[in-house]
């Protein structure tokens, strides 16, 4: 299933909780996208679920950051089109508010 | 494909009004049918036409009517959600005794069904809140 | 009426936000439209099963009245994940309903098997 996650993994324990629920896609949009950038908390933990997980990140929110240029190798960045395209491949999306 | 879209937070305070807009009207780009925009919680602030935003920043209210113009698009307001937090169209109004009606063009109105209901008939139903 | 699985997640603590109450109202209109409904309970969430409410001092409507209705509305598959209890110092005991306790991982079984999983 798809996990949407909107809160810093610095902030909320959103991105944690996700990851321990097994596997699927998780898409990093909001301030979520500060888990996709390089040389934080996150890089560790998101290599170690590459088998589990297929990381995105939401391209105008790393934009709007300014972190962009500093994308974790093994997330792919979409747009709101990819956005829409990911919610329709997974049968399921669950918004880790 | 069919989807609906809940909203859970007002303008201006998250981006999830924000997200939630550039994501529907992505996925009309993409072709998909959008079966209802549900508001709830503090998203039923999203329906009030007395915003009125700097001149420099966008009208978040402003845009989802003309989307939902554009579109055609259902956009229901929660209505104990609404009672709770004020928002109130000309029926409200004379049920409960207001001196003033406040509901956006575009916006309707309407129970909790219509989200249970936009469960059951949409492919996919993407919740964006806070 | 097609009936589909409908998962309500909850991860929010009660009375500090508004969002617990509003969703537990979706979840009983959810019943009354005779849909297959589970509430998944974790990390904060599992404080509004906490028993023993006194929300006279605050001036709020308590949970516990409201969640002995679920029964009613045929509400029984209440899940709530072991490990956020064992994080908050919680057991079964303290909690104000029958639930059913699942690892993380099995809770996140339950909820990719649902038609439509909501979360306020």
């Amino acid at each position: 299933m798809l996990h949407i996650i909107n809160k810093s993994p610095y902030d909320r324990p959103a991105f944690d909780s996700a990851l321990k629920t097994g596997e699927g896609a998780i898409l990093l949009i909001e301030d979520g996208v500060y888990a996709a950038a390089r040389g934080g908390a996150t890089e560790a933990k998101i290599s170690a679920a590459q088998g589990k997980f297929k990381f995105y990140a939401l391209t105008q929110d790393l934009e709007a950051r300014g972190i962009a240029d500093r994308v974790i190798d093994g997330v792919t960045t979409v747009d709101y089109g990819g956005f829409v395209d990911l919610v329709a491949e997974y049968k399921t999306c669950q918004s880790w508010l | 494909m069919k989807f609906s879209i809940l909203v859970n937070e007002g303008p201006y305070t998250h981006q999830a009004s924000d997200t939630a807009y550039q994501f529907t009207k992505a996925v009309l780009a993409k072709g998909h049918e959008v079966f209802r925009v549900f508001f709830y919680h503090d998203g039923v602030n999203n329906a009030t036409r007395l915003t009125t935003p700097p001149q420099d920043d966008r009208n978040i209210v402003n845009r989802w009517s003309k989307l939902a113009e554009e579109h055609n698009l259902d956009m229901v307001v929660c209505v104990a959600a609404a009672q709770r937090r004020g928002i109130v169209d000309e029926g409200e109004m004379k049920r409960n005794g207001k001196d003033a009606t406040n509901l956006a063009a575009g916006f309707r109105i309407s129970g909790l069904g219509q989200l249970v209901e936009a469960g059951i008939q949409s492919d996919r139903l993407v919740v964006f809140g806070d | 009426m097609t009936t589909k699985q409908f998962m309500f997640v909850n991860r929010k603590a009660p009375y500090g936000t508004i969002y617990a109450w509003e969703s537990l109202e979706v979840v009983l209109i959810a019943a009354a439209f005779e849909q297959d409904v589970s509430m998944a309970f974790l990390d904060d969430g599992v404080f509004q099963l906490k028993k023993g409410h006194q929300t006279k001092g605050i001036e709020v409507k308590a949970f516990e009245k409201t969640f002995g209705a679920l029964e009613d509305y045929d509400v029984t598959k209440i899940y709530v994940d072991q490990e956020s209890l064992t994080e908050r110092g919680l057991t079964t005991d303290d909690l104000a309903l029958p639930v059913e306790v699942f690892s993380r991982a099995e809770l996140g079984k339950l909820m990719e098997a649902q038609d439509v999983v909501l979360s306020f």
